[in-house]
């Protein structure tokens, strides 16, 4: 059986230090690390390896320090890691990205069974490159999986939407989005994490080895033009308290009980109370 | 000819009554609608769908498609998303809008690719800018920011939509919009993927989601002990718990009661915020309370910045002294 998990960098941290004269994001500033989401994934295909044999494929898009994240992907185990890396197919929106994506996976494994993702990345968390690539690639396809068993080639899998709880079938080859909730990643060890970064099979692609169409990939594939990105201002301009735990409730409730009792149905005065 | 320029809402009506999402997209297609001379439409699939109908068309949709068939009976997003394409590709809307929901997100995604159009995840707002165009605007990156996103070439324009960004129009049972009842395509089927079971779970937060107060907890209060404080806190005041993400994350709280973008919408008239920085993620979950009260150690902290009343104090301490107080006032 062929896996295919697509994984990518994030920044370590969610507030990203970024510049408000020219409104970019300073991604320099911020040391990357394995989409926890996608960690997922490839935790799910590694189970399916260790129990049923596999070849798990792991792809990134991304600048070159993402190669560190594809080393620690095969440290975990999986079996090769491909970066897709050009300055080309930088500033992707979902739709560039996943028609890159499905441009890799015709080039690197066209023969796959299954393909794992994230169900959001927890950079961006739009959700969308998963259920993209399932129409790119013409796939029976499940977002947000907790579970999943294999049976010859009848994948049945279970996942929580919008609070109903789906149980759904597919035949393979087919793709799936896991939550963060759902396979625990295993440690990585450290003996394969030096292994990956010695000798371990990390291969870089440009543009042109997918094949893709320049006009289909990176800001120029891309729907959406940003044209005014901004912190949103903080509008209120309230009363603030100070002093002791106990003098700032007092104080509260002095101030605005009758306010809050109002809002709250309730006689907060504890006046007519024995 | 001048073509008509339609602005077209997707009916997620699964949890209706909790998810209100269609409704308020409707609403604010309207306003869109009279800024640019379009058509609000809304677009129902599914199998015994006339409730729904009805409903939109009182909240405001003037025209409504209807895909009614028993083919259409699972809410599957692979099989919605191909009967709203061949849907799009014979009428041309200038305009798609969807609610963030699970499913609506799914589906956008499926129906934009294969309509091969952009798409804008998580919309907070939506507005025609003075040269006419469409802007989105969505939290972006990891950080505090928003960006606004046009569409230059691609159409139709889609989004996702948080709930709880707008407000839905009254109910209007006198309101007639034309329907237009439409078989599905020729040959429609899903994308191979079978639903075996399903099943409607426990406590989601939709207590959370309507919830008139709620008191949502942060990082900041310091442990999941102190944190089950707020629980006492909730009981006292009518009210809720919510969390934050490293909240959720620690295992304080069960994933249901995380708000934001990524969690629970939630829309109190009064919100009792305690160690939470205010982080846009957290906040665009957060449908404008009439009173919020936030405490913090530190006063610059954004959700301080937006609160009606800011104490600054440790989070824990106050929780703890406002149970007493509440208790002392009957308030039991
Ligand atoms: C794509 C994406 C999606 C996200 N979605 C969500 C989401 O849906 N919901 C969500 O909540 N987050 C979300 N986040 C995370 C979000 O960006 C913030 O990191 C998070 O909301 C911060 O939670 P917090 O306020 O509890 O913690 P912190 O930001 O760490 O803030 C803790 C606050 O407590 C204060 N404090 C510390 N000690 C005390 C004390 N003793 N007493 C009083 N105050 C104290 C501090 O001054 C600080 O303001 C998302 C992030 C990303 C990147
Ligand atoms: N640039 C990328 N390279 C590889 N995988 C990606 C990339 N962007 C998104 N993904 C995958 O898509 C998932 C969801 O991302 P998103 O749709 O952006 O929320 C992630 O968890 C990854 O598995």
């Amino acid at each position: 059986m062929r896996i295919v998990v697509f994984v990518k960098q994030v920044p370590a941290v969610s507030e990203l230090p970024w510049d408000a004269k020219t409104g970019q994001l300073r991604r320099e500033a911020a040391e990357g690390m394995m989409d926890p989401a996608a960690k997922r994934a490839l935790e799910a295909a590694l189970r399916l390896k260790d129990a049923h044999g596999a070849q798990v494929i792991v792809i990134s898009m991304g600048p070159p320090s993402a190669e560190e994240t594809l080393r620690e992907a095969v440290a975990m185990g999986a079996d090769r890691g491909f970066l897709l890396c050009d300055p080309r197919l930088a500033g992707a929106d979902t739709l560039a990205t996943s028609y890159t994506l499905a441009r890799a996976v015709g080039a690197l494994s066209p023969d796959f069974d299954l393909i794992l993702l994230g169900c959001h990345s927890a950079d961006s968390e739009t959700g969308q490159v998963g259920p993209h690539l399932a129409e790119e690639l013409g796939l029976p396809a499940a977002a947000y999986v907790e579970k999943m068993a294999l049976k010859g080639r009848k994948l049945t899998v279970e996942r929580v939407s919008d609070g109903w709880l789906e149980t759904l079938e597919m035949d393979l080859p087919a793709l799936l989005t896991v939550t963060a909730r759902a396979f625990r990643p295993r440690p990585v060890p450290m003996t394969g994490l030096e292994q990956a970064f010695g000798q371990g099979e990390v291969f870089i692609l440009s543009a042109a080895d997918l094949r893709a169409d320049p006009e289909h990939v990176g800001w120029a594939g891309s729907a959406g033009r940003i044209i005014k990105i901004y912190a949103p201002a903080a509008q209120k301009k309230g009363e603030l308290i100070q002093g002791t735990p106990k003098a700032c409730v007092r104080e509260l409730m002095a101030r605005f009980g009758d306010r809050l009792g109002g809002l709250l149905a309730k006689d907060l005065s504890g006046e007519e109370q024995a | 000819m001048n073509q008509e320029r339609a602005i077209w809402v997707v009916g997620d009506y699964r949890n209706y009554f909790q998810n209100r999402v269609t409704l308020q997209l409707l609403a604010k297609a309207g306003e869109l609608a009279a800024k640019m001379d379009g058509t609000v439409c809304a677009v129902v699939m599914g199998h015994g769908v006339e409730e729904w109908v009805g409903e939109y068309q009182a909240h405001g949709a003037q025209r409504i498609y209807v895909m009614d068939h028993p083919l259409l009976s699972e809410y599957l997003p692979g099989l919605f998303a191909r009967a709203l394409e061949s849907l799009a590709r014979q009428r041309r809307p200038e305009i798609i809008l969807i609610g963030a929901t699970s499913f609506g997100k799914e589906l956008a995604a499926r129906a934009a690719s294969r309509l091969g159009t952009g798409l804008t995840a998580d919309c907070v707002d939506l507005y025609l800018d003075q040269e006419g165009r469409f802007v989105q605007v969505a939290p972006a990156y990891g950080g505090n920011l928003l960006a606004e996103i046009v569409f230059p070439r691609h159409r139709p324009q889609m989004a996702t939509v948080r709930p709880g960004a707008f407000a839905e129009m009254p109910h209007d049972a006198s309101a007639r919009a034309e329907i237009i009842r439409l078989d599905p395509p020729a040959g429609l089927s899903g994308d191979g993927v079978r639903l075996v079971s399903c099943r409607r779970l426990g406590y989601q937060g939709e207590d959370l989601e309507n919830a008139k107060v709620v008191i949502c907890g942060g990082r900041g209060l310091g442990s999941r002990k102190k944190f089950k404080n707020l629980h006492e806190l909730a009981r006292l005041l009518g009210g809720e718990v919510g969390a934050t993400r490293p909240v959720v994350h620690a295992d304080w709280a069960e994933e249901e009661r995380l708000v934001g973008q990524a969690g629970k919408h939630i829309k109190p008239r009064l919100l009792f915020s305690l160690g939470v920085s205010g982080a846009i993620q957290h906040t665009a979950g957060i449908a404008d309370p009439e009173f919020t009260i936030a405490v913090n150690k530190n006063p610059l902290a954004v959700m301080m910045q937006k609160a009606d009343v800011a104490i600054k104090a440790d989070a824990h301490q106050v929780a703890l002294a406002l149970i007493r107080e509440l208790k002392a006032r009957g308030s039991s």
